[in-house]
Order: C-alpha cells, then structure tokens, then sequence
C-alpha cells in the first residue's frame, strides 16, 4: 500500500523512548518506590528508543530495496 | 489513578498516529478492493501481527490474566492447544481456498463451495456477532475507564459530572475507530493492528519484568502459589485434580480441535487479515507468523495474572482498586485481586460457602497500579486502550465486509458500481460503530440479554468447522448438506446445553433450561467443551447423511474450492524459511517444547 509501516512505528517508539527515558533523566527516586527502586522510565524509555531507532532503519532500508520481496512477482492467479 | 502530564502525552501521541495513519492511507483507497481488503498488497509479516492482534480485543488481555490468576498456567492451553495447531492447520491447509479461490469473505467462499443458504446463515450470524463483540469491547473499555478512575481528575478540573465518564469514553473510543477506518479502510485497521501489537508488549513487558523480579523469579514464584497452578498438563487426568475442573480428552477434543479450529480457521475477522496479503504463499504464512508470538503470549498475558495472586495481600499497596472503590475493612482478596463488591451492600460478594467472590478482571490493572510508576503507567494504560481498540476494529472491518459483499451485493443491490459499494463499506462502518454503540449501552441495562446472545453465538460457531472440512476436503459435501449439518449441530449444541449443567449450578443461563437435566459437568469449561464437541459431532455426521442423500455438484465447478481438485500451491521458488510447510513443522515442535517446559 505504499506506505512502509516500520517508518510511523519506529517513529512513535522513538518519541516514545525519548520522553520517557527524559521523564526518568530528570524525575526523583521516590517516583520509583513501585517498580522496586528501578528507574523503570529510564531504563524503558532506552528500550524503546532502540526499538524505534532500529524500526526506522528497517523501514529505510526497506524502502531503498524497493519492494524485492521474491515472492511478490508470484501472486495468485488461480480462478476458481 | 493519578495520571500526570506526561501519561497523558503519551496516550495522546498514540492517538495522534493511531489517527496520523488514517489520513497517509486515505489518498490510497480509490476501490471497493482496497478498502475491504487492502488492495490485496499486504506482506506477510504485517498481516501476521495483524491477524493476531485482531484477535488482541478485551477478553485476551484483561480475560487471560483473569483466567491466569483463576486458573494458573493452565490457562496457556487457551494458546497451546487452543489456537496454535488450529493456525498452522489454516494456514497449511486452508488458506489455499480462501485466498486462491479469490473470495473475498468467508461467507463468499461457503457461496461459492456450497450455495446461497449456506452463505446467508454465515453472513447473517457472523454480522451480527461483531457487531455485539464491539460493543462488548466497548462497555468493558468504558468500565474499565471509570473503574481506574482515569478519566476523574480532567473531568473534575472541567467540573464536568463524573456521570458523563462512561458516555465519553464510549463516544471518544467509537470516533476514534469510525475515523482511521472511514479514512483508510482495512489497510489502516490492519497497519494500527500492528501499531498496537508492539505497543501491547512494550507496555505489558516491563509489568512481567518487574513482577517476577518483585516475588524473587519464576522458581519463587512456583513456590508462593499451590502446586497445580504452575503446570499445565499434570493434574489433566481428572477434573478433581485441576483448577479448570476438566479432564484431557474434553480439554483436546472440545478446546483443541472443535472450538479452537471453529475460530482460528472459519472466523472471518481473522482469515481476513490474511485475505489481504499480498500473495497466496504470504497468505498462507499469515496465520504461521502469527502462532509465534501467539505462543509467546502466555507469558505477557497469563503471568501477569498468576503475579497477581502471588503478591503478599499484607502488601499496603494491594488494595489499590476493588469493583466501586468503597472503604475496605479487612482484606478478603487474594494478593493484589480484591473481592467482588456487592452495589447495594457495598459489602464483598460472598459464595455459597462463605468465600468472597474474586474479581480476577482487575488482575492486570491492579498490576499496573501497582508496580508502574507515572510515566510508564501512561504507557500501561496506553497499551491496555491499545488492545481494547483492535479488537473492536478488527469486528468493525470485517462487519463491513461481510455486510456490504455478502448482504447488500447479495439480497439487496446486485449489480451497482464498484464506486457504490465503496461508498456502502464507508456507510456500513458508521451504522455498525453506531450499532456496537447501541449494543454497548444494551450490555449496561440488560446483562442477562448479553449472557444469552454469547451463548446462542456458542451454539451458532461450534458446528461451522465441521462444514468448512467437509466442504474442502470432500468433494460429495453438498450445500443442502452443510446448510442443514449446520442448523442440526446448533440445535445438538442448544439441546446439550438445556439438559446439562455445571456442578453447584442453577438451571436457567448455565443450563438445564429444558427442564431435565440428564448429566452435571464439573465446570462450566467442561459443559462448554462438551456442548461444542455434540455440536461439531452432530453437524459432521448430518452433513455427509444429508450430502450423500442429494445430488453431488458437478466437480468442474469445484476446481480450486476442494483440496482434491486443485492444484497444490508452487512453493518451490521459496526460501526454505518462507514454506509454509517448514514453517508450521517449526511452530509445531515449539509448542511442543512449551508444553514440554510447562507440563
């Protein structure tokens, strides 16, 4: 459909990882008395900017290969 | 819930490109074709995710995790047994018809294998079903909302009444779904399905992480919580001796095989995600992809759930929310799953023997409350509206297909242009969201309406595998054969249900409805496999009396509709990874491992 998917997912992770891990930058200790004193927003937010990042290099990529995928020059004819 | 400034940024940035994909996508739906299955131009790997997180709706996530805390790891066998070998065997086996035989419903195919009765019967019971499905999505998503309080403080600041939480959230939930569905058809249903599958891990991940980490590991956690709660297989051998109250054979034949392949392989919310694909062997790998991260679930779903009752209930933090939040006084629940509240007593529901009522629904919520930390509870919550929306999304589309190709085109509107179609499908979403929205409110005010029409769902979908495998893997099968092996295997199902009932039941909705009652399951999972077993049974059997008492359809006109009379897939330009064959021995023996690991 022309539209690469890894690019609106790996761009939301993306701004998704940098606010929270940003949150976890600058937020107090006490916030994490839940998550067992982990610094989850931090340590997340990383995850999930690596997530993003890779997703958008995918896409990327992706869509400088154009659409080789060997089996789409295979699709169905069959009629029934 | 006390959401701060940055949950909220992050729930609005979700919608913000959960509606961003909707408008890319709407210069590209010109034709009928594109908005009802996506042009056909899907990969493999998107229609995977999607064809799973179709399936993501309110009763996988907030329902496992109930059924995981309820049940323990025998809950996986909903996965394991329950959905993977069902989705290797469409995608080996079945897919080839669907997709090959250019249907463009699961309605459609029954046309054109069967007749015109047999596609009504689907069509009109399938419709109806999505559109009660979406609204139960809906009211349990606008509960869940004013159970966590989410929605309190904003309105509050409003001075907006509390009252109007509930309408909003259903109103702001349906816009939400009408607009990228009305802008980008299936593609954008099924792009914001994937959006959503890796935001559910990605919010559910750190829940297991942090759980395990807080009861000391998986071994510690085996120890925190009885026995028959950690394996999924030891204890089958008897209903006494498992907490789901079924035995082996009931749990394979009624769960594994009838209810499991009566979903996985005939529902047409799910086969449509793979109709999308963009070619036959992509198709056919759609479901396959899908079954590895299905398999993987258990443990971002069910684990959760098993957490849950594993925490110490003297933890201050456990009673973080109960049903209407009253004051509690002594603690009944058990870890963080507080009891049922009685509305008119305000007191904990009791059962019979004077235990409290457990509810299990809030497992995953109470978890997020409890162990997410603002910032990532927005991110929780997020992932939580997440699931509630694709499946509500995923009944949407497939709602305004089977309406607008298998009723409209069909008994209303023949032949008009593709462009009218079009505009139907875009008509038909609103009118179903409209219709899911009036089901919604139905499920506020009349929850016994709501109990029986699952039921007579139950009794309507148990017989259908029976005549998809007879009408694809035996020519003979005739349409008056499979319309009557139908309506007789969901008359066996209402006729088993009315005279059985669960133990310590009372005859009415659970059963024994008939007025005898001829025998008692030990559980309602028990009667309900059963019932599902009688109804695949009778349906199989009338089928093939039926079709072989009337006049076989000639075989030229089942060329590519019957396995023995077309033309086996060419897979052999595919890399080994990407055959279907290979692919589903390698989800097989996966699952087999699992099974093994967690017997």
């Amino acid at each position: 459909m022309g539209l690469d998917i890894r690019l609106p997912i790996g761009a939301l992770f993306t701004i998704l990882g940098v606010l929270l891990a940003g949150y976890g930058l600058g937020s107090n200790a006490t916030v994490y008395q839940r998550s067992l004193g982990i610094n989850v927003n931090l340590v997340w937010g990383m995850v999930l900017l690596v997530f993003g990042m890779v997703m958008i290099l995918l896409g990327r990529r992706g869509a400088s290969h154009g659409s080789k995928l060997e089996d789409r020059n295979h699709p169905a004819k069959t009629q029934p | 819930m006390n959401l701060t400034i940055i949950d909220w940024i992050i729930m609005l940035l979700y919608f913000a490109f959960v509606l961003g994909i909707g408008f890319v996508l709407k210069s590209r739906v010109k034709t009928s074709t594109d908005f009802f299955l996506a042009g056909r131009a899907i990969p493999a790997w998107i229609c995977g995710l999607a064809f799973l997180s179709a399936n993501l709706g309110a009763q996988e996530v907030i329902g496992m995790a109930a059924s995981g805390a309820k049940y323990g790891i025998a809950t996986s066998h909903f996965y394991w047994i329950g959905a993977i070998p069902a989705m290797v065997f469409v995608g080996i086996f079945m897919m080839p018809f669907y997709y090959g035989s250019r249907a463009r419903s699961v309605p459609e195919y029954l046309r054109l294998r069967f007749d015109e009765k047999t596609r009504g019967l689907n069509a009109i019971s399938f419709a109806t079903m999505t559109v009660f499905s979406s609204g139960i999505s809906m009211y349990a998503m606008a509960r869940l909302i004013q159970t966590l309080h989410i929605l309190d403080a904003p309105f509050q600041r409003l001075s907006v009444s509390p009252q109007w939480i509930f309408h909003v959230s259903i109103a702001f939930s349906a816009l939400i779904v009408l607009a990228y569905i009305l802008l980008g058809g299936l593609s954008s249903a099924i792009y914001n399905e994937v959006l959503q599958f890796f935001l559910i891990v990605a919010g559910f991940s750190p829940l297991v992480w942090l759980g395990l980490k807080s009861v000391g590991g998986w071994h510690e956690l085996t120890k925190r919580v009885p026995a028959a709660y950690t394996h999924s297989w030891v204890g089958m051998g008897s209903p006494q001796t498992n907490p789901m109250g079924v035995e082996w054979f009931g749990l394979v034949m009624g769960l594994g095989f009838v209810l499991s392949f009566g979903y996985w392989c005939t529902d047409f919310l799910v086969i449509q995600r793979a109709m999308a694909a963009d070619s036959m062997s992509a198709a056919r790998r759609t479901p396959l992809i899908a079954a590895v991260p299905k398999m993987l679930f258990p443990f971002l779903v069910i684990l959760p759930g098993l957490i849950a009752i594993a925490v110490p209930a003297e933890t201050p933090a456990a009673v973080v929310v109960s049903s209407s939040n009253p004051p509690q006084h002594r603690y009944l629940g058990r870890g963080l799953i507080p009891p049922k509240i009685d509305d008119s007593t305000g007191r904990p529901k009791l059962d019979e023997n004077g235990y409290p009522v457990l509810d299990y629904d809030l497992a995953i919520p109470n978890m997020l409350l409890h162990y997410f930390p603002t910032g990532l509870l927005g991110l929780g919550v997020t992932a939580l509206l997440a699931s509630f929306m694709s499946g509500m999304a995923g009944n949407v589309t497939a709602f305004n297909t089977v309406w607008t190709y298998d009723i409209y085109q069909s008994y209303i509107r023949p032949n008009a242009s593709d462009q009218h179609y079009l505009a139907m499908g875009r008509f038909a979403t609103v009118f179903g969201i409209a219709l899911s929205i009036a089901a919604a409110y139905a499920a506020t005010r009349f929850n016994n309406i709501m109990d029986m029409l699952q039921l007579v769902f139950a009794f309507v979908n148990a017989p259908l595998f029976a005549t998809f495998l007879l009408g694809m893997f035996w020519k003979r099968a005739t349409g008056h054969g499979a319309f009557f092996g139908l309506i007789s295997g969901t008359a066996a199902a209402a006729l088993h249900h009315g005279l059985t009932l669960p133990s310590g039941a009372v005859p009415g909705i659970k059963g024994a409805w008939l007025g005898s009652l001829l025998h008692v399951y030990p559980s309602e999972m028990a009667q309900n496999f059963w019932t599902a077993i009688w109804a695949w049974t009778t349906c199989f059997v009338m089928t093939i009396v039926i079709s072989l008492a009337t006049r076989p359809r000639p075989e030229k006109e089942l060329t590519g509709l019957v396995y023995s009379l077309t033309e086996r897939p060419r897979e052999e330009h595919l890399a080994w990874y990407k055959r279907p064959l290979a692919l589903g021995a390698g989800v097989i023996a996966l699952t087999l491992v699992l099974n093994l690991i967690f017997r």
